[in-house]
């Protein structure tokens, strides 16, 4: 009971003083941020690249994005990749759409082998998403052919009768061309996704002729293509 | 008495304030209907790309959170600040500001989110110019909050305002870590974190969004008004302080288990969970000090309407704080993340606490601050009703849909295959979506009821000349 009565005391001092009452909360707010955000920047074991490298591109000096091959790893987006992800961004997707597979039978046989820390290791921000209005893309890339998503894009329905998507018919008819790839190359490449030199001149110049529509089926083509994951190995725990 | 209280405090910012925030639950929940019948009749979107779901699901969720939930936060704390404290607010001209500053921040991101101007983070997507004002808007309204209660007359501070005050230091916290982000020009920025640890990042502020804006700061609002109302004292003071402490230290580590099974270290997802379910004990300890605060009184709840919302919002608090922590536990989160019964749960909580709770304390201070009582009486208690209703079609929906899609994801049938195809699972949700789109569009019916309620309220103190009488009063006393 002593120590109960010493809280309670503590507590009065704090209730007629604000500026203690501010320090400690402060410091209480802070406590679990810390605990459970910190850890993921220095633990190892969060990346699973850091035990299986080959989960990302070892890129040779003078290669460009255009010599990499579809499985050799994780890889920067190329310039119309990212734009169409600023795209699938723009329209808000991610509310309906999530990239993030569970370990659970079913989420295999549906959408493929589990989702891995590292294969959204260049995702600026994330876009796993928190509702499945419509399925799972995060393996989608390959799944379908380029005109099956330009039909699907400007009319779901069309493909698919049960489909509550908006029609898109607007990213056919607006160009990319223009969007300053360079910055927002240099952006990235300042924040840690390996960006040579040689990519960055180059960025614009790719989009040219580009609509959003090609843009975006890029970039949806590319989904969950990078990584050629071994259902006999165990990633994480 | 009015008079006194008139010339004392500054409730003119609070006035306008309370106005506003009726304003805005009327647009929010509107913009909230016409995106649920999108889902329900999907060529409603007209192919317009200003009014596809994707681009004003956003304009939702900031309208109902931060338009109408922080409208509804400012207006008040400033009233109970200074009714608790005994002075005025420190400064008219801050108040001032933030109340100019806040709408600011509406307006524009009224036009952005339709033009697709966005970061892509949840309940979040306010870009970086937009994010720098609300860090100072925030700051100010913070400060002048503070400094009302150091310079307060009462010997200590009461209970309402430590909980805004926590609101107040945590929404600082989360809001500068997750809009960290680097800009490209004007209107695009790249979040400064990526993948698993941008996702952390979000779900902590999205989480706490919920846990000390939502929760905290209306838990200041059932503190000062639940009492106020009610004409009781709080039930227990040493409930209150655990309660408190409680919720400060615990809210925080929930945002983890939105990330259960996802590629977020497992240790992460299941800390979030763990203390999730113990979070159930000081949320109850808060739904039980609010609601006991009425025993002895309870006959009141027969013709006090207002009272009456304010303790179905400490029921529905009651429940969501129950179901949350169930759906964080990872057998019901494998079933139910993904689905509609996080939208239900959300629902539960923001249509059935949070705005059943301000609602509550918005027709008290609509009688408080224009000195007179409200237009329509009637209007009060059918508004009640419809909210009512509204909320627990809507949310019952959302539950069956959600279940639902869950049970049929899983599926298998006698040959070991999956049972359903997605599109079939989307199909079967339809009755569902039309559904909550009738639950929606009352409770939309029972705020427009409130918004004419409020206005003629506004129309009749000035023809009574009750405001002008109070002011004048206050001079010669």
């Amino acid at each position: 009971m002593a120590n109960d009565n010493q809280s309670k005391n503590f507590q009065e001092k704090m209730e007629k003083n604000v500026w203690l009452l501010l320090i400690l909360l402060a410091l209480a707010l802070s406590v679990g941020g810390l605990v459970e955000i910190v850890p993921l920047f220095t633990q190892k074991s969060t990346m699973e690249h850091n035990a299986a490298p080959e989960l990302v591109w070892q890129r040779k000096p003078g290669q460009t994005l255009q010599d990499y091959k579809p499985g050799e790893g994780m890889r920067p987006y190329t310039a119309l990749e990212l734009a169409g992800r600023d795209i699938y961004q723009k329209e808000g997707c991610y509310v309906c759409h999530s990239q993030m597979i569970r370990p659970f039978r079913d989420e295999k046989e549906r959408y493929g082998h589990y989702s891995l820390a590292s294969e959204s290791m260049y995702d600026h921000p994330f876009q796993w998403g928190s509702k499945r209005t419509g399925p799972d893309i995060a393996r989608l890339g390959g799944k379908y052919s380029d005109d099956w998503h330009r039909k699907h894009l400007r009319a779901p329905r069309s493909v698919v009768p049960e489909s509550v998507m908006p029609n898109y018919p607007w990213l056919k008819d607006n160009s990319v061309e223009g969007v300053d790839m360079v910055t927002r190359f240099k952006v990235m490449r300042l924040m840690g996704v390996p960006y040579t030199d040689e990519d960055i001149a180059s960025a614009n110049a790719e989009l040219a002729g580009k609509t959003e529509e090609d843009a975006m089926v890029a970039y949806l083509q590319v989904l969950g293509t990078m990584t050629k994951l071994d259902d006999n190995k165990v990633y994480r725990e | 008495m009015d008079a006194a209280a008139e010339q004392k405090y500054n409730f003119d910012v609070v006035r306008w304030f309370t106005v506003m925030a009726t304003v805005y639950l009327v647009v929010g929940a509107l913009v909230g209907v016409y995106i649920a019948a999108e889902l329900a009749w999907p060529f409603l979107n007209f192919d317009l790309p200003y009014i596809s779901f994707g681009r004003l699901r956003p304009l939702h969720t900031n309208a109902v959170i931060f338009a109408f939930g922080g409208c509804a936060l400012m207006a008040t704390s400033y009233y109970s600040v200074q009714r608790t404290c005994g002075v005025r607010l420190w400064s008219d001209k801050l108040a001032w500001f933030v109340f100019w500053g806040w709408n600011l921040i509406i307006v524009l991101a009224v036009v952005s989110y339709p033009l697709g101007i966005t970061q892509g983070k949840e309940y979040a997507e306010l870009e970086w110019p937009i994010d720098l004002l609300i860090a100072v808007v925030w700051l100010v309204y913070s400060f002048n909050f503070i400094m009302t209660l150091a310079t307060r007359k009462s010997s200590h501070i009461y209970v309402s305002n430590w909980f805004f005050l926590g609101m107040m230091v945590m929404i600082t916290y989360l809001h500068v870590v997750n809009s960290l982000a680097i800009p490209v020009d004007l209107f695009k920025s790249y979040s400064l974190f990526s993948g698993v640890q941008d996702a952390m990042v979000q779900w902590w502020w999205g989480h706490n969004a919920v846990g000390f804006y939502l929760t905290a700061g209306f838990l200041g609002i059932m503190y000062y008004f639940v009492p106020k109302q009610a004409g009781r004292p709080v039930y227990s003071y040493r409930l209150s302080v655990i309660h408190f402490w409680a919720l400060m230290f615990g809210y925080v580590w929930l945002g983890a288990h939105h990330l259960q099974y996802t590629a977020l270290p497992d240790w992460t997802g299941s800390l979030g969970a763990a203390v999730s379910l113990a979070m159930i004990i000081p949320s109850w300890g808060g739904a039980v000090n609010g609601m006991m605060t009425l025993s002895g009184a309870w006959d009141k709840l027969r013709t006090d309407y207002v009272l009456r919302f304010m303790i179905m919002s400490l029921a529905f608090y009651a429940m969501s704080t129950f179901e949350g922590p169930v759906m964080s536990l990872k057998t019901v989160n494998a079933l139910s993340h993904y689905t509609d019964w996080t939208v239900g749960h959300v629902h539960s909580g923001a249509l059935g606490w949070v705005a059943m709770v301000a609602i509550g304390a918005i027709y008290h201070m609509m009688t408080r601050t224009f000195h007179t009582e409200m237009w329509s009486t009637k209007l009060i208690n059918a508004h009640f009703w419809t909210a009512t209703i509204g909320a627990v079609i809507y949310v019952v929906a959302m539950w069956v849909s959600g279940i639902m899609q869950g049970l049929m994801w899983r599926a298998y049938d006698e040959y070991g295959t999956l049972a359903y195809t997605f599109a079939e699972s989307v199909e079967a949700m339809h009755p569902y979506y039309a559904m909550r789109t009738v639950g929606g569009a009352i409770f939309l019916l029972g705020a427009v009821l409130m918004l004419i309620n409020v206005l003629m309220t506004v129309k009749k103190a000035a023809g009574e000349g009750s405001l002008q009488q109070a002011r004048t009063a206050a001079a010669s006393a």
